[in-house]
């Protein structure tokens, strides 16, 4: 399969590798001791992306729904796997982002194919999907983080409030909506500057393909409205599963300080 | 003889693998005022909130006027079984809003009348019903989380240390809101203090914890007099620290 590498392409990644070297020049006379970093951290791109473009070559040619299916489940265990990670301090936190960004992941992407923005082919789906579950794990280990952070915070509030006879889930109410904010912030702030900072990834990938910045823009638009379709899922999700993790069936906080 | 407020039988629990509370046994009759004394770690608050649940205690071990307290509905139990914390953790907003929040958890919306009823309960005049939480000082925030505990009408009061962070004045008159709030309404209080002059003023009973386990119980003047000799005494001069 290697015969098929456009090699005109790789000469232009080996051209673009002079800006990796100048930044490692750069390190080492401003003793950042970033060079081998900013070097292996070249060289995993390299291999990492090499490897998922052939991977992604094999499944857009077989293009069949289990092996897309299967692609989508890896990239969504990958996801719940490193924001799992990120929860440190919320019991169960794997589980949690799991179930957190494949609830968004899945209703969102299951939307756009029932309302046939996109087709459930691999050569649509996968890249849609990437956006979706890499977006969704940023919104999960966002809200994870901030739920755990209000209900340590708040942890005399919340006990004053369950000792007047509040659930767990009347107790920590006004916190929870803080954290949901700041897990949808970021996508809501981006979509209303969108285009007029940056041009996101998408569409100056569409543009630099050929296609024409009208189209770019079209795919562009439903990206955005799709992350922020995703994000709120995804953070519903997240602030649902993971306040409950912080109290037992008879409604008592659990924290390690108490 | 009349059925006990609370009875605790051989109660023990542990928290991660150590022992906190070790087969405590405790009476408190309808209407009494009984102080937990101990050092800190002695398993006073653990105490305290197995009695509204806060933390679960093992089933059989406590009673409320003879029922298993694990076999009532949590959250009707911590209505019956009101408790003030150390820090009043008052909601945002105003004093009223925070005075209403229990009976609005329960349906019921509290009417100014009965606002200002609450207010005066816990010695605070009617026109602090519209102050934001946030400008009171600690005294009276400590007086609102009485009277936000009382809006649900206990039968019971835990108090977990309320006058500690508060200065000598603000802490008398907090003793004295839930003194005459015992006369007034018949409550039974249960209160972990460290302060002896508390205790002397207030407690029907005391209960010495050391190490989890009841080390002294009895009548405070009987404990702390000039010729004891028991633990409390001893606690009390600062030598079971």
């Amino acid at each position: 399969m290697l015969e098929n590498f456009p090699l005109d392409q790789l000469s232009r990644i080996v051209a673009a590798l002079a800006l990796v070297f100048l930044a490692a020049i750069i390190s080492r006379w401003q003793k950042l001791d970033l060079e081998k970093d900013i070097l292996t951290a070249s060289v995993r791109a390299f291999i990492q992306l090499i490897a998922i473009g052939y991977a992604l070559t094999l499944i857009f040619a077989i293009d069949n729904p289990p092996a897309i299916l299967f692609l989508l489940t890896v990239m969504t265990l990958i996801a719940g796997y490193t924001s799992g990670k990120r929860g440190r301090g919320v019991p169960h936190s794997g589980r949690v982002a799991l179930m957190s960004i494949s609830f968004g992941a899945a209703l969102t992407l299951g939307l756009l194919v029932a309302l046939g923005v996109f087709k459930f082919s691999a050569q649509q789906i996968i890249p849609i999907a990437g956006m979706v579950i890499g977006n969704s794990m940023n919104v999960c280990s966002l809200v994870m983080g901030r739920v755990r952070d209000e209900v340590n915070g708040r942890a005399p509030e919340i006990e004053a409030a369950l000792a007047l006879g509040a659930t767990g889930r009347q107790a920590s109410h006004p916190y929870l909506r803080a954290a949901l904010h700041a897990g949808m912030t970021p996508i809501v702030d981006s979509t209303k500057t969108v285009g007029l900072i940056q041009l996101p990834g998408a569409m100056t990938g569409m543009i630099l393909a050929g296609a024409s910045p009208l189209e770019a823009v079209q795919l562009q638009i439903i990206v955005m409205y799709m992350l922020i379709g995703a994000a709120a899922f995804t953070g519903l999700a997240a602030v649902w599963l993971t306040y409950r993790q912080f109290f037992t069936a008879n409604q008592q906080l659990v924290l390690p300080s108490l | 003889m009349t059925t006990p407020r609370f009875q605790v039988q051989n109660l023990s629990l542990e928290r991660n693998g150590r022992p906190v509370l070790r087969n405590v046994n405790m009476m408190v009759a309808v209407g009494e005022i009984v102080c937990l004394l101990g050092p800190s770690g002695s398993g006073k608050s653990s105490l305290l909130r197995c009695l509204n649940r806060l933390t679960e205690p093992p089933p059989q071990t406590i009673f409320l006027n003879a029922q298993d307290i694990t076999t009532i509905d949590v959250l009707a139990l911590r209505r019956r079984v009101g408790m003030v914390f150390q820090k009043p953790a008052l909601f945002p907003g105003t004093v009223a809003d925070n005075i209403a929040y229990g009976p609005q958890l329960d349906g019921r919306t509290l009417t100014s009348d009965e606002i200002i009823e609450l207010l005066t309960l816990a010695d605070l005049p009617p026109d602090y019903a519209q102050r934001l939480t946030s400008e009171l000082s600690g005294g009276e925030a400590q007086r609102v989380s009485i009277a936000r505990t009382l809006s649900n009408h206990p039968d019971s009061l835990l108090l977990d240390e309320p006058t500690s962070a508060l200065d000598p004045a603000a802490r008398r008159h907090v003793r004295e809101t839930i003194e005459k709030l015992r006369q007034e309404l018949g409550l039974t209080v249960i209160w972990v203090t460290h302060y002896m002059e508390e205790v002397l003023e207030v407690a029907d009973r005391v209960y010495l914890l050391l190490d989890g386990r009841i080390a002294d119980e009895g009548d405070p003047e009987h404990l702390l007099g000039p010729e004891s000799h028991h633990k409390t005494a001893e606690f009390a001069a600062g030598h079971l620290e």
